[in-house]
């Protein structure tokens, strides 16, 4: 098994980019979490071919030539959503020559421009050593978010599979990140109230662009670049208090823009709106500490109040080397009350559908993405690991820079010290 | 015995020197008895005792003395020894465990608890907390964990700066945590003393404060002295610079410590009154600096040393050596594993993340079987830590996650021996290991009671004691948060 992992390895790496090509695969009796309609399977089978989910069912045939895996009963679920994070765009945090995540604006707020058109996706590097650490934990794709200090908008990023493929970005994806509360504070002059007034200037500049003048808050490039986010687009605005949410939902609403909250301590408290108005939540679910006045009514149960109220919700832990901590939130939003296929949902097919990828990805249905994760028991449960990680219908080769690390002084030790 | 030491350093007798002569160290055995109290002159006896007084900054903490007895029947048991009872049956009385085994009976009166389907574990022990130092919320007038204004500042301590008023704290509580000590930020060589407190709300920091025990010292290695004090153009600005740092001000605490001693050995020939009419010798200045130096030294205030890389932890075992104190813990070690026979040779615990890595240059190594490979040879003295307020609420999934890695990577560690990463380990490194931290009867009662095997994600904590007293209780959770800041 284990050769024929890497063998399959070598040919990934080869074959990356030609999933036609790809040896077929079925994955036999599994308890198959599909997190579509069909719900959970018992003792059943998962059809790949050319990359891509043939047939799943009971009792499949293996085409000549198929891997095939055993799967013994045990779960198999969609590849998971790292959340929000910077893998491939940042190795070593504090080393400012391995980040890319950020444009740094030296000009004071009042002067800067803003610059929607930075876009942070060409400057992945899918060979990063973040990129393995999380996907042999069953992170099969991650949102990079670009990050902002000192601007309100801090440009725009999209998702990526972890594959290793250098052409990672997925289509339809795009999204823009905005700050927003006393986040967004150092861009706005210190009020938050000004962020509604330089969106307002922003947009004006967008619509009339006649009138942007020698003061403009945004290039040429900008325009166009927010043009295509007032169409409609998709901007993730990090937002966490109630107060704040309203308001940039009923602005991001008049503005022809599709707003996705991230963040959200205090979501549960304005939940029937975001509901109704069908605004999504990446929420960090172990945030329930009042870290900020704009977090003051944070609390461990907000997925599940967020969820029963009918609003959709994603999980991000928001954090590049640890991105695989993403299924652990999902585990104790499950121990504080949301239904345990809601929190699923939450690290799978609602990341996929929020993204505008969910009818490519994020659930384990005939001619989705073959992103898919054998696990060694309850997928949410911490004592539980990935056995096997496939992308794209092919096996990942479960190996990382850090087990790396661990086999060679693991077996130092155990010479050393024999038991 | 040894644990109240430290508070003699507050004594009256010496409030403004030292416990470094034999006599002091006595008078230490004497206050262990009594930490708080001054031995008063012999009463008669027939008068009443007299009021004790309470030593500057010490405990006011009462333990629950009185209260109803508890007996926790039928639970699957975790000792924190490394031993596991199926079916146990564990007797809190009077503040402490009374008995553990099965089929007991408690006195008259004993409030029986069915525990069974449920785990029971000595109540979760955290050695790296900046609760109450930097509280939620974060913000300026809060940033009270770091005197990043000098590379030494050994003569702070963290207590001073705790706010009791941390939300985090009750949030701790409900994670099962009864104990933790709360250190100084990382950004100087030497930032003070930590100190370590029942997990009780109190509005003020003494009535939390651990009886007894000793206060830590925080030493940092790596990159952050160097880059706070680089920044500015200041030493240290390299590693080199920062070991010569250490170096330096334990020099210059030996130094004090011999004028110290000198000092003492006039005062003992001037108290022998040989010259009637001499006049008494000036004792040196009292330098808080040098004062907290010379008690790492004596072991009276343990040494909690944040340093990541293998090779500087050797090396800290060097200045160790030189200078004649022992560490008691590296903190965050994620290279501890390269390291992992000569800490446990060397009687060095490793408190550790389970899986965090890669902020920064000297955490790039970090793997997510650290814990399980310090743990793994014989001595190895492994803690699960959090340095965070989000991972203090969650230490016993912390601990599952590092025992899955273990076992994933060979290693046999059932619960019952993980369990000791956030119990009697913990309590070892801070020197209460005869308290608390297993559930052995005589100690504290210090008891949380989950709603099933706790390292689970699903785990809850149902019921929290601290010295017998019920602090938390999910299913009557109290109508007020416990913090003012939280009303």
């Amino acid at each position: 098994m284990k050769i024929s992992y890497l063998v399959a390895a070598f040919a990934t790496a080869i074959l990356a980019t030609d999933a036609a090509c790809a040896q077929d695969l079925l994955i036999k009796g599994a308890r198959v979490h599909t997190v579509s309609t069909a719900g959970t399977l018992e003792n059943a089978d998962v059809l790949v071919h050319a990359g891509r989910i043939a047939e799943v069912g009971t009792g499949l045939a293996a085409p000549a030539g198929a891997s095939i895996i055993e799967a013994n009963g045990r779960a198999l679920t969609p590849g998971l959503f790292g959340g929000l994070t910077q893998i491939g765009i940042e190795e070593v945090s504090l080393e400012p020559s391995t980040v890319d995540a950020e444009l740094e604006l030296m000009a004071p707020a009042w002067q800067h421009h803003w610059r929607p058109e930075f876009d942070v996706t060409p400057a992945f590097n899918p060979r990063s050593s973040l990129v393995p650490v999380a996907r042999i934990e069953g992170m099969t794709w991650t949102m990079l978010a670009p990050l902002s200090d000192r601007s309100l908008v801090a440009g725009q990023g999209a998702a990526v599979t972890l594959d290793g493929r250098f052409d990672a970005v997925l289509n339809g994806s795009e999204s823009l990140f905005v700050n927003w509360g006393s986040a967004g504070d150092k861009g706005s002059g210190g009020s938050r109230a000004a962020q509604f007034m330089l969106f307002d200037q922003a947009i004006r500049e967008v619509r009339q662009p006649e009138t942007a003048g020698a003061d403009a808050l945004l290039l040429p490039e900008g325009r166009a670049a927010l043009k295509t986010y007032l169409a409609g687009g998709r901007v993730v605005f990090r937002a966490e208090r109630a107060s704040d949410i309203r308001q940039v939902v009923h602005y991001a609403k008049r503005h022809g823009i599709n707003p996705v909250i991230a963040g959200g301590s205090e979501a549960w408290l304005f939940a029937q709106e975001l509901a109704a108005a069908d605004v999504p939540v990446l929420l960090d679910v172990l945030d329930n500490l009042p870290g900020d006045f704009d977090r003051l009514g944070a609390r461990l149960d907000n997925a599940a109040l967020l969820h029963a109220a009918g609003v959709r919700i994603a999980f991000s832990y928001d954090d590049s080397h640890q991105a695989r901590k993403n299924r652990q939130l999902a585990g104790n939003a499950v121990a504080h009350g949301l239904p345990w296929q809601a929190a699923l949902a939450a690290i799978t097919s609602n990341p996929a559908d929020i993204f505008g990828m969910g009818n490519d990805r994020g659930r384990i249905e005939k001619g989705k993405a073959a992103d898919l994760v054998l696990w060694s028991g309850d997928p949410l449960e911490v004592t539980t690991v990935a056995d096997q990680v496939w992308i794209a219908g092919q096996p990942i080769e479960m190996r990382s820079r850090q087990t790396e690390l661990r086999d060679r002084y693991l077996e130092r030790l155990r010479s050393n010290s024999p038991r | 015995m040894k644990l109240a030491r430290v508070t003699c350093i507050g004594m009256a007798r010496s409030r403004w020197k030292l416990c470094l002569s034999a006599v002091c160290a006595a008078a230490a055995t004497a206050c262990a008895m009594q930490p708080q109290a001054v031995p008063g002159p012999a009463a008669p006896a027939a008068a009443p005792a007299p009021e004790p007084a309470r030593l500057p900054y010490s405990s006011t903490y009462q333990a629950g003395q009185s209260g109803t007895p508890v007996l926790i029947r039928n639970a699957t048991i975790l000792t924190g020894t490394g031993t596991r009872l199926d079916g146990g049956d564990l007797l809190l009385e009077n503040g402490r465990i009374a008995a553990i085994g099965s089929e007991l009976t408690g006195p008259d009166g004993v409030a029986v608890i069915d525990a069974n389907g449920r785990w029971v574990t000595p109540g979760l022990i955290d050695v790296h907390s900046h609760l109450g130092v930097y509280p939620s919320p974060s913000i300026n007038a809060h940033s009270d964990g770091n005197e990043a204004t000098d590379p030494v500042t050994a003569g702070v301590w963290a207590e001073h700066s705790l706010w009791p008023q941390d939300p985090g704290f009750e949030a701790a509580l409900r994670g099962g945590v009864t104990t933790l000590q709360i250190l100084p930020g990382s950004a100087n060589l030497i930032g003070g003393r930590g100190v370590t407190v029942k997990n009780v709300w109190a509005p003020t920091y003494q009535a939390m404060k651990f009886p007894g025990a000793k206060q830590g010292l925080k030493m940092a290695c790596g990159e952050n002295p160097k880059r706070v004090y680089g920044g500015r153009q200041k030493a240290p600005s390299t590693r080199m610079g920062n070991v010569a740092g250490y170096r330096q001000a334990f020099a210059d605490a030996q130094d004090y410590q011999e004028q110290w001693k000198e000092h003492e050995a006039k005062q003992a020939v001037f108290e022998a009154k040989i010259k009637p009419d001499a006049t008494p010798p000036k004792p040196p200045r009292r330098d808080l600096r040098l004062e907290t130096l010379a008690a790492a030294m004596q072991g009276d205030v343990l040494v909690h040393n944040h340093c990541y890389r293998a090779d500087e932890m050797a090396t800290m075992l060097d200045l160790a050596a030189e200078f004649g104190f022992r560490i008691s813990a590296f903190h965050h070690g994620t290279e501890a594993y390269k390291l992992a026979d000569r800490l446990a040779a060397e009687g060095v615990c490793g408190a550790l993340w389970a899986d965090w890595w890669g902020f920064k240059l000297e955490a790039y190594d970090g793997i997510q079987e650290n814990i399980a490979l310090v743990d793994y040879p014989d001595g190895g003295c492994a803690i699960v830590h959090s340095d965070s307020a989000e991972g203090i609420q969650r230490l016993n999934q912390e601990a599952a996650k590092a025992m899955t890695r273990g076992i994933r990577a060979g290693l046999d560690i059932p619960p019952e021996r993980a369990i000791r990463w956030v119990t009697s380990n913990a309590a070892r490194s801070l020197g209460i290991e005869v308290q608390t931290g297993t559930l052995e009867a005589g100690k504290m009662a210090d008891v949380v009671i989950w709603n099933g095997n706790p390292f689970s994600v699903y785990a809850l904590a149902d019921q929290v004691y601290v010295d017998g007293v019920l602090r938390f209780d999910r299913a009557h959770p109290s109508a007020k948060p416990l913090s003012d800041f939280s009303l």
